[in-house]
């Protein structure tokens, strides 16, 4: 029988039981061993209590998506239980806590977790209690994990080492009797390169801080907070400063204020922070100041689903406020990207001096996954046109970007959110109104950048997903292409300005399929009002695509669309 | 039209007490500009919206730095350039609707962090840019064209206000009375931590009330203002507090805690203290 490749423990329970640290300290184990790594969560916005599940895929080679079914379900209690049975794949396995016996039959046995553990010695091992379990089941050599807990702890003490290694024979020896084994996986091979675990969010900070920030103020809200808790505690030195505001309000209006002062300066927020932020970005984008502003998807208007994630900010994001505007977008799929995205966002507003929207999600957010430890000398900082010159100028003169005037320093002018005229005094004649819009819009022109992926781009049939889906979406293309699917591949965070090429590429196809996590079908709306073919698969469940799915309904829309093609 | 620029179209009615506030500012700021030895350049206004916002746009002289943002917004944008750039003379110009209507919960943040700007409230008891709309500072009853049969809330005091919340330095002025007004916000702009200089500022044409104001001896009319006492200790919240709630108007500088750190001082200290991680560092605490 073949090894596996790859496989998937989910962890379900209550909020406060560990269920988060496990599939971490899983994901963790894995990869220091070797394998690659991709963590899931999703739980209630309470502090303790609530059905609470994360999971975490280990496989060979990088992880793309959190996978179709769950191999191991490690359920600790009946809700758990009941509510993630239908997600496990054939042959799956159950591990429930001895505290209940769930009904229903099947590949399932009850460990109590706790009651081993103090047999172990130290009741803190539960967690090693399960992975020696998980070990066994996937036929994981136990060597990993003796050599993982050598090294994790044995600077605290032998007693610990020992405790520890007797709870994964415990977990090991109780699993091998149930013989539910479901297959031996790969061995490891391990990377050459050195390597970082990281979250999404974390991941945007470390590119932020590469391009330069000086300045964060943001005020706390799921899935954004863990950005504000990052800055507060690493964004600090001559010059730098992060701080918590007291509204959105507040945050949008006061990194207006430091950039006109001449910082680079950023907040973080979600949906409604986002909502609220709406007409401060518009003033960013009137009176010309760079600032970043990320908004982390969750579901939904209003309060929606504050810790499920899906893709329903896009159109928000690209015309956050009133009046004629268009808002840079860019949106990182993956983990790696996120790093990329944070730097970029930077260097975008300081390049066209406007506002910059980053999109993220909250299933980016969390998800934790080893990735190449990022060279930071590509994510180097890109200088503003700051005007040096004697004071009389007419900073917004002209139909392009012009260099900036930083108070302290000549050239003083009135930054302005009404209409005005080039030395910013407010103005309500018409042929100043097109020269400013016409100028507001022509620095775009500044981000357009070639960058994208493709693949068999002779296809006349093309998926581009965007955002968080991609992962899932190029597992799905894979396996359709492995299939003999003729498809062509497209992919870019540049969300607008889109790479010009590809925006050639894309008005040439007959269709392009945009697999997106929202009702509407916001980005294919968007690519159809710059003339591309483009026809979304929508999913609104708060839940990543599962590649299965979208192997199923791509084929779906190909059928569909080469039947018409016949028929006409 | 203003002097320097014939293109700009925006007029204040004749009479507007915002022309003395304007005056007044233009004293203060050139004051403090040669007091400091500091170019204009470092000076920043930062301006609402409604007819005192357009101050920053009237301003004659030398010219300092303006931002013209969005309704109810002046101390976001102030807190943001004061804090990124604590080398700049930070000041806020704005008027009783955008101060302490729609920017009412801007107001007790910055007073708790004590953040080290200067603001200038033109109060016309008034909205004039939209027409004469009712006020937080309108009084109860009054007939306005939104309280067409008189406004059924009543009439904030700001001074009282601001002291209950803890703003670090008040002044109350008078807008007919330029000099003593751009000495008032000179003392706020030297003042350590964040000052509100509130002013009476008569709008002519939906609310005129200069004549209270002022009094008139022969109609019978007693002026609801009255000079600062000379005895006053501002530095006791208890005789600021009795000065506010004494029926009238106090212009002078009504209270003044010198005591409390500043925003500013304080991240400067933590700026100093704390050993920051260089982004490889931090990215070092990924690795394994």
């Amino acid at each position: 029988m073949a090894k596996r490749q790859d496989f998937v423990v989910r962890f379900a329970g209550e909020g406060g039981q560990g269920v988060v640290t496990a599939a971490e300290a899983l994901a963790r184990i894995a990869a220091d061993v070797g394998y690659h790594a991709f963590t899931f969560s999703t739980f209630p916005s309470q502090i303790l209590g609530g059905p609470t599940w994360t999971q975490a895929r280990i496989a060979i080679t990088p992880v793309l998506s959190p996978g179709d079914s769950v191999d191991v379900l490690v359920a600790l209690n009946e809700e758990a239980y009941e509510t993630h049975k239908d997600d496990l794949g054939e042959n799956g396995v159950v591990i429930y806590d001895s505290s209940y016996t769930p009904k229903g039959a099947g590949r399932m046995f009850g460990m109590p977790f706790d009651d081993l553990a103090k047999l172990a010695g130290d009741i803190r091992t539960a967690n090693m209690v399960m992975m020696g379990a998980l070990a066994n089941l996937v036929g994981m050599p136990v060597k990993f994990l003796q050599d993982f807990i050598v090294n994790r702890y044995l600077s605290r003490g032998q007693a610990i080492v020992d405790a520890n290694m007797k709870a994964i024979a415990a977990g090991s020896e109780r699993a091998s009797l149930t013989h539910f084994q479901i297959g031996e996986m790969e061995p490891p091979i391990k990377p050459t390169y050195k390597q970082v675990m990281i979250k999404g969010n974390d991941a945007i900070c470390i590119g932020a801080l590469a391009a330069g920030l000086d300045v964060y103020i943001g005020y706390p809200i799921s899935p954004a907070t863990t950005i504000l808790v990052y800055m507060e505690r690493n964004l600090i030195g001559p010059g730098k400063f992060a701080y918590q505001s007291s509204s959105e309000i507040e945050s949008i209006a006061s990194i207006v204020g430091a950039g006109f002062a001449g910082k680079k300066a950023m907040t973080a927020t979600a949906g409604p922070g986002f909502s609220l932020m709406g007409e401060g970005i518009g003033l960013a984008w009137m009176a010309e100041i760079p600032c970043v502003v990320i908004d982390v998807q969750r579901g939904g208007p209003a309060t929606g689903l504050p810790t499920k994630t899906e893709q329903s900010d896009l159109s928000t994001a690209l015309t956050p406020a009133h009046g004629d505007q268009l808002m840079p977008v860019i949106a990182p799929g993956t983990v790696e990207e996120c790093i990329a995205a944070g730097a970029l966002a930077l260097n975008w507003a300081e390049r066209y001096q406007g506002p910059v929207v980053l999109l993220s999600e909250h299933s980016l957010s969390e998800r934790a996954q080893n990735i190449p430890k990022p060279d930071l000398a590509k994510f180097a900082p890109e200088g503003r046109n700051v005007y040096t010159g004697a004071n009389g100028y007419e900073r917004y003169d002209g139909y392009e970007l012009s260099p900036m005037p930083i108070p302290g320093k000549p050239g003083a002018y009135v930054a302005n959110g009404s209409e005005h005229d080039a030395i910013g005094d407010t103005t309500h004649l018409a042929a100043r109104h097109i020269q400013m819009t016409t100028r507001r819009f022509s620095k775009l022109k500044l981000l357009e950048e070639n960058v994208y992926e493709r693949e068999n781009a002779r296809s006349p049939i093309a998926v581009m997903p965007w955002g968080g889906s991609k992962g899932p979406a190029q597992e799905a293309y894979q396996r359709l292409s492995a299939q003999g699917a003729d498809l062509a591949w497209y992919y870019t965070m540049r969300i607008n300005p889109l790479p010009p090429k590809l925006l050639e590429e894309l008005r040439r196809k007959e269709l392009v399929i945009v697999p997106e996590l929202n009702y509407l079908g916001q980005f294919s709306s968007f690519l159809r009002s710059q003339g591309v073919k483009a026809q979304s698969i929508t999913q609104y469940t708060g839940l990543p695509f599962r590649p299965k799915d979208l192997v199923h309904r791509i084929s779906e829309v190909v059928g569909a669309t080469s039947r018409k093609a016949v028929t006409a | 039209m203003s002097a320097k620029n014939p293109e700009y179209d925006f007029k204040w009615c004749p009479g507007c007490g915002d022309f003395g506030v304007r005056r007044a500012l233009e004293f203060a700021m050139q004051d403090y500009s040669a007091y400091h030895e500091q170019p204009m350049a470092n000076t920043v206004v930062i301006a609402g919206i409604g007819c005192s916002g357009n101050l920053v746009h009237l301003l004659e002289g030398e010219q300092p730095y303006g931002f013209h943002g969005i309704h109810g917004r002046t101390l976001p944008i102030a807190f943001g350039a004061k804090m990124a750039r604590p080398d700049l003379n930070v000041l806020v110009v704005a008027g009783d609707g955008d101060f302490l209507s729609i920017g009412m919960e801007h107001i007790a943040p910055q007073a708790a962090r004590n953040l080290d700007v200067c603001c200038v409230i033109m109060d016309n008891g008034v909205y004039g840019l939209t027409k004469g709309q009712s006020s937080p500072t309108t009084d109860l009853g009054v007939i306005t064209s939104s309280t067409p049969y008189g406004k059924m809330e009543g009439d904030l005091n700001p001074l009282d206000y601001y002291l209950s919340i803890g703003v670090s330095f008040i002044a109350s002025g008078y807008s007919s009375k330029p000099k003593d007004l751009g000495k008032l916000i000179q003392a706020g702009m030297e003042h350590k931590g964040f000052s509100i200089v509130h002013v009476m500022s008569p709008c002519t044409t939906y609310n005129d009330n200069y004549e209270q104001l002022k009094g008139n001896a022969k109609k019978g009319v007693e002026s609801i203002i009255f000079d600062v006492p000379k005895g006053h200790n501002a530095s006791d919240r208890e005789a600021a507090h009795k000065l506010i709630n004494s029926g009238k108007i106090p212009i002078g500088v009504v209270y003044q805690n010198e005591a409390r750190l500043t925003l500013d001082k304080r991240l400067g200290d933590l700026q100093g203290r704390v050993k920051p991680k260089s982004v490889q560092e931090q990215l070092g605490v990924f690795e394994f």
